[in-house]
């Protein structure tokens, strides 16, 4: 646990789903049921899964922004969940965000200075003027000009607003910033531009990044590790270059199978699933991925496959991952 | 347009004691219905007194009653409409509170409370308010409950912003917008109701002249004397009007991606 800037441990988020006039309870969303993961300095952590797989709740019970129903979050060793809003506000600092929509993360009735000199107003940083020098020096690194700090977020193009949401970030100098789909609102030139931003930022500053998406080939290019996430469940967890190289998790590789080659003519074997993500209110027995997995046996209908460690450092949870990886 | 006819409107009914023409009060049994000369320009009522001059200070009476209402139902209706929406405190208990509250007729309360006090300003305000506060409460409370929902309030909450100052910063002037606009015609309706009252006799104090009572005296001699009755009744429409354009404008000038930069 030592070494870790962001340790994640058994996380669990359950909403309770209540009806009726008595509101009784009618079951629970298990929005993120045991994941755990860890993040290292300077390091990038990918999350990948599609939507409802419960990836955003996992940042956003990172940031405390949601109280998990379950596990824990250590920030450089302390624990950071389960703390009040007072005790938690003196870690913020260290943890910002980015938020997907460059639209609605950004007080529309506040100036860009404004926007981005917040979090060090809060935390007192300088006179209203040496904080109004470091917003444009914040703006010189995203790539926005200082003669633009006095307009107001409608002004801005989409890509800008995203630079002016990084740049706000990083007003704090954070040790790591949760990035919740950065990029999947913008267009795809802009996004390019972004995610290049992110990765300058990051080798320049010492950054960590959580990193959560649902495009992998995004991913490919800014992440050291990723994580794949099916219905609330952490299904694999590797290096790049293995996951991308050797997808031991079928649905893993049927996510990647979907990722369009930049080449003309180029084919790969497209695997295509079957049915829809069941529902996280009443998820599937054993292995949640079985109903829609090609490989599934009387086995995964009874049960759950845990996370385990292969002998290549390779985290997947798949009772046949021994077969996929002799097989390759 | 509207700003226009309501400084014109405001500037001659608050210069009304240096300009109107004649004291309000004064009888002049020689000079009843009068039709209007150069003398009386809006010409005399029953009793004599000159029509422009009651027209003038009666406007105080409509002025004073509608921004008041429009200020204390505004402020009421906010406040609660916060507790509720945004510290999400008795929500429930609140709105059905709010629910009661509209199912009183106004005009029971107003003739309740005339009785009970016997008559005055204070009481046709409140009885104008108590109504009115409810509609503001849940147009407050739904703008609050939408704004505290928007990402930038949670990356407030991310960036260590202080509850005091979320509201203050990302919440008021959020909301303020559409709660100015609908204090804009809270007052134009208070307005009107007051006018209403007077004519029915249950609102502001006989004695005190205002364009529901001027237009409730008129009543009975409408048949020769259709003055005494119009240029109260025209003076309540424009004003109303002017306001209510005045609102209008105001949402389209409130609008930070409407607004012409400074």
């Amino acid at each position: 646990m030592t070494g870790n800037l962001l340790e994640v441990v058994d996380l669990k988020k359950h909403y309770p789903l209540t009806g009726g006039l008595l509101g009784k309870s009618e079951g629970v969303v298990q929005a993120v049921n045991g994941v755990s993961f860890s993040i290292g300095r300077g390091e990038t952590l990918a999350i990948v899964g599609e939507s409802g797989c419960g990836k955003s709740t996992v940042a956003r019970s990172v940031l405390g922004l949601i109280e998990p129903t379950g596990g824990e979050v250590f920030l450089e060793g302390t624990k950071i969940s389960g703390l009040s809003v007072r005790q938690m506000r003196a870690y913020r600092r260290h943890l910002q965000v980015v938020f997907q929509d460059p639209y609605s993360s950004l007080n529309p009735r506040m100036t860009a200075a404004e926007i981005v000199a917040e979090p060090m107003r809060n935390y007192r940083m300088g006179s209203a003027a040496k904080r109004r020098e470091l917003v444009a020096g914040l703006f010189a690194k995203v790539g926005l000009r200082p003669d633009q700090m006095d307009r107001f977020p409608h002004e801005f193009s989409g890509g800008q607003r995203q630079r002016l949401g990084i740049a706000r970030a990083l007003s704090l100098s954070p040790k790591i910033i949760v990035l919740d789909e950065p990029v999947s609102a913008l267009d795809v030139s802009v996004q390019a531009q972004i995610v290049n931003l992110l990765i300058d930022l990051r080798n320049e500053i010492g950054l960590s990044y959580l990193f959560i998406a649902h495009d992998l080939a995004v991913v490919e290019h800014i992440s050291d590790r990723v994580a794949v996430m099916y219905l609330g469940r952490m299904v694999e967890l590797a290096d790049k270059r293995s996951l991308f190289a050797r997808p031991l998790h079928p649905y893993t590789k049927a996510l990647l199978s979907a990722v369009p080659i930049p080449e003309p003519g180029a084919h790969r074997e497209r695997i295509k699933m079957t049915g829809d993500i069941p529902s996280p209110i009443r998820p599937p027995s054993g292995c949640r991925f079985h109903p829609r997995c090609p490989l599934a046996q009387d086995r995964c209908k009874a049960e759950q496959p845990e996370l385990r460690t292969l002998a290549t450092g390779h985290q997947v949870a798949c009772h046949f991952a021994e077969t996929a990886l002799g097989a390759v | 347009m509207g700003g226009v006819l309501l400084a014109i409107i405001v500037v001659l009914i608050v210069l009304a004691p240096w300009i109107a023409p004649f004291d309000p009060m004064e009888i002049d049994p020689i000079m009843r219905l009068r039709p209007p000369s150069t003398e009386n320009l809006f010409g005399t009522d029953a009793l004599g007194r000159d029509i422009l001059s009651r027209v003038l200070w009666g406007g105080r009476v409509s002025l004073f009653v509608g921004f008041t209402v429009a200020v204390a139902a505004t402020g009421i209706g906010l406040s609660i409409g916060l507790l509720a929406g945004y510290l999400r405190r008795g929500d429930e208990v609140i709105m059905r509170v709010m629910d009661g509250l509209m199912a009183v007729p106004g005009i029971l309360l107003a003739i309740v409370l005339m009785t009970l006090t016997r008559g005055s300003i204070t009481a046709v305000v409140i009885a104008i308010t108590v109504p009115e506060v409810p509609r503001v409460v849940r147009l407050a409370r739904s703008l609050v409950l939408s704004v505290r929902n928007q990402t930038y309030v949670e990356a407030a909450v991310a960036m260590g912003t202080s509850e005091p100052r979320i509201l203050v910063r990302h919440i008021l002037p959020n909301v303020a917008a559409p709660l100015i606009v609908q204090a804009t015609f809270v007052m134009a309706s208070a307005i009107m109701i007051e006018a209403y009252l007077g004519f029915l006799g249950i609102g502001t104090p006989p004695e005190i002249p205002s364009w529901g009572n001027m237009m409730a005296e008129a009543r009975s001699t409408i048949s020769i004397g259709l003055w005494a009755m119009l240029f109260p009744g025209i003076m309540l429409a424009l004003t109303v009007l002017a306001i209510n354009l005045c609102g209008d404008r105001l949402r389209d000038i409130l609008d930070p991606r409407l607004a012409r930069r400074i």
